[in-house]
């Protein structure tokens, strides 16, 4: 056999390209179906009691009603622009739920249910979006660090801070989240090389959500992501990302095995995103209504609903009360989003510095007087 | 009293040493610099005394060294990170300008980013290409960063333990090819101020600015003008950024005249920004348009070359003389 042919043999199964198949794939863990029926993985369980179960439902089902409602004040120009988590709720709260109290999350600008499970307060992330400012949670409080917009820069400061970790012989792992186009950035690739060097203990959270804006997966790789922590040295999987529990499984295994020492590991959350890229993308010039439809079907909130309802977990009350809760927090985020003050505009010189300079501290006064100059002032 | 004759690179050396002895959270990372002691062997002998995991031999990624070193600050380390050369700097340019620079301002003050990024920058010592440049404008222009160029043993020595000691994130440029030249370090006593500029000459007729490998040059372009009946002024500024001009106005409202010298080229150069200052501030006083001597607005030339394009005596002089001609 050729090497040409040998090649040709990996790239043409990618699986996942254009309109994937996901259940007949091997290579992923599945421990609720899209039918909503509960499976079993060789490699993965998951014991969880029908209380957490709910609370799963409840956390997948709030995070998207904020995301909705989110989607509805940037339509009415309350917000400057949402990056909607839409249909990457399992991916988001699996994840973001098997953290532990300790462990350090690293993210994007799209984990809104990461923010959620880590009980930033949603008007803390609508801040940012209403351009009151960069993110308004503290980052060492809730180990949840702030956005990090230049793709795929946050994995090294996920994998710096695991190798802080390593020093303070904390028993403690960090959680990087990138998404599937973040992997073609060479800061990921180095963020990988280092981590496998200092077996650091970062687990990298990938959510292949199929496309970077509008340019799909294979456009990325040739080969399955999860199969390039391989070519660094650590294991890869692929998850069902819309499936909460498979996720939540995966995420604890691998953060357990960062923490014990055994280095990083690759999480392919493989999922789709249902909305646009943000509320300024339009997914019609690139995209299928197709392909939109077939992953409706596999929707992670109807198919965890689908599980509980049927086995008894959850009755109709139970839904209605999560509806009504989380119809009393889009309520809430709607007020505490049109509440919100304009920052003070001296606020741009106050923090970029711990130590202030002369120059800024003038250019402070400047303003000052500047905007005091003015009938009334403008500050 | 302990004064000790050192140079450029020993005192570094002695520096981060100390550094790393007074805060066990000092860590060193950088390319080559464990075994092998940095290519300058500015950081010879230290991970031998502080082990592999403080003096940290990295992957070859500059990227990943400050990337890292973001995470670590973040837990509460105090990263050095060395470059291995100037013209390395820019596979990392991402991280330091739009994270470390940015993340104390995002966070609100919550994210402290007490980094250190070592350089060693500018030419005159015969390399290949992007071993001799000086970057020092592109930092110098990024809000939420610091960048100070060293000239002599004593600042190298005490301004690595402020920069490592300070809460906010400084670039710190070594001039290179003085990392051999001797001089006095009091290594008991009281070092001046980081963020200060400093006059080294006593002057009345021309102020010379200069920091780095050019404040020798100023020195020699000022003995020259001595000869002559020429009386120059030269302040090392010591700092890029924030620059410390209350010694330069005082200076130019007495000579009425400036000239700036550096290596980098002059087009948006500290130069640029030095000229509008003093304009601003000593209008009234000057006598000569704020005049700017430094590399030409090409890249770095092979070194056959070099000497044609840095700032030289000659060159500084013939400003000097154009400034008094006006």
């Amino acid at each position: 056999m050729s090497t040409l042919s040998q090649t040709t043999e990996v790239v043409d199964p990618v699986p996942g390209a254009g309109a994937p198949h996901l259940p007949g794939q091997p290579d992923l863990v599945q421990l609720l179906t899209p039918e909503g029926e509960r499976v079993e993985h060789p490699d993965y369980s998951l014991d969880v009691s029908d209380e957490e179960l709910r609370q799963l439902y409840r956390d997948l089902a709030l995070v998207r009603r904020w995301d909705v409602e989110a989607t509805a004040l940037q339509r009415q120009g309350e917000l400057g622009i949402w990056a909607s988590l839409l249909g990457q709720e399992a991916a988001q709260v699996g994840a973001g739920r098997a953290l532990g109290e300790d462990d350090m999350a690293f993210r994007t600008y799209r984990e809104h249910g990461v923010a959620w499970t880590r009980g930033v307060d949603p008007l803390h992330v609508m801040s940012l979006f209403r351009g009151v400012d960069q993110g308004g949670w503290d980052p060492v409080a809730t180990r949840f660090n702030l956005y990090t917009v230049v793709i795929g820069a946050q994995t090294l400061h996920a994998t710096g801070y695991a190798m802080g970790l390593q020093r303070d012989s904390a028993e403690s792992a960090t959680l990087a989240f990138l998404g599937d186009g973040a992997t073609s950035q060479g800061e990921v690739n180095e963020a990988m090389i280092w981590a496998a060097t200092f077996s650091a203990p970062v687990v990298f959270f990938c959510q292949n959500n199929q496309y970077a804006i509008s340019v799909p997966i294979e456009r990325q790789s040739r080969v399955p992501l999860y199969q390039r922590a391989a070519g660094f040295g650590f294991p890869g999987v692929r998850v069902d990302g819309n499936d909460v529990l498979a996720v939540l499984a995966v995420t604890r295994a691998a953060l357990a095995a960062a923490r014990e020492g055994q280095g990083p590991t690759f999480i392919e959350a493989f999922t789709y995103r249902m909305g646009a890229h943000t509320t300024s993308d339009d997914p019609t010039r690139y995209r299928l209504a197709s392909e939109l439809e077939e992953w409706k079907l596999r929707d992670p909130i109807a198919r965890l609903k689908a599980h509980l309802s049927r086995s008894g977990i959850a009755d109709a009350g139970f839904f209605a009360s999560v509806d009504a809760e989380g119809d009393e927090l889009a309520a809430r985020i709607r007020r505490g989003t049109l509440e919100m003050a304009d920052p003070a505009g001296t606020e741009i010189f106050d923090h970029v510095y711990a130590e202030q300079t002369p120059e800024l501290a003038r250019q402070r006064e400047e303003f000052v007087a500047y905007h005091a100059s003015f009938e009334g002032g403008h500050q | 009293m302990s004064t000790e004759t050192l140079t450029i690179g020993k005192a570094l050396n002695l520096g981060l040493r100390k550094a790393m002895e007074d805060d066990a959270k000092v860590l060193l990372m950088g390319e080559d610099i464990g075994k092998l002691g940095g290519v300058f062997r500015i950081t010879d002998g230290l991970q031998k005394d502080f082990g592999d995991d403080r003096v940290v031999d990295t992957p070859l990624a500059e990227a990943g060294i400050l990337g890292t070193a973001v995470g670590l600050a973040m837990r509460g380390y105090r990263p050095v990170c060395e470059i291995q050369f100037d013209g390395f700097v820019f596979p990392a340019y991402n991280q330091i300008v739009t994270q470390v620079a940015k993340i104390h301002a995002r966070s609100k003050g919550r994210l402290p980013m007490p980094i250190v990024i070592r350089i060693p920058f500018g030419g005159g010592i015969g390399a290949v290409e992007h071993h001799s440049e000086s970057p020092e404008a592109y930092f110098a222009h990024t809000a939420g960063l610091k960048v100070v160029a060293v000239s002599t043993p004593s600042d190298a020595y005490w301004g690595i333990q402020q920069a490592i000691t300070h809460p906010d994130p400084i670039v710190f440029l070594e001039p290179k090819r003085r990392y051999w030249e001797k001089g006095q370090v009091d290594v008991d006593g009281t070092p001046d101020p980081l963020f200060a500029s400093r006059v080294v000459r006593g002057g009345e007729d021309v102020t010379v600015l200069a920091y780095g490998p050019m404040v020798k040059t100023a020195l020699q372009a000022a003995q020259a003008a001595a000869e002559e009946g020429r009386s120059l002024e030269v302040i090392d500024l010591r700092t890029v950024s924030p620059l410390d001009l209350a010694p330069v106005f005082d200076s130019v409202r007495r000579t009425g005249r400036c000239v700036v010298v550096h290596e980098a080229p002059v087009t948006l150069g500290l130069g640029s920004e030095i000229a509008a200052r003093v304009t601003e501030e000593c209008f009234h006083s000057l006598e000569a348009p704020v005049l700017r001597v430094g590399g030409y607005d090409t890249p770095y030339p092979p070194s056959k070359l070099e000497e044609e394009y840095l700032p030289d005596l000659d060159r500084v002089l013939d400003a000097v003389d154009r400034s008094l001609g006006f």
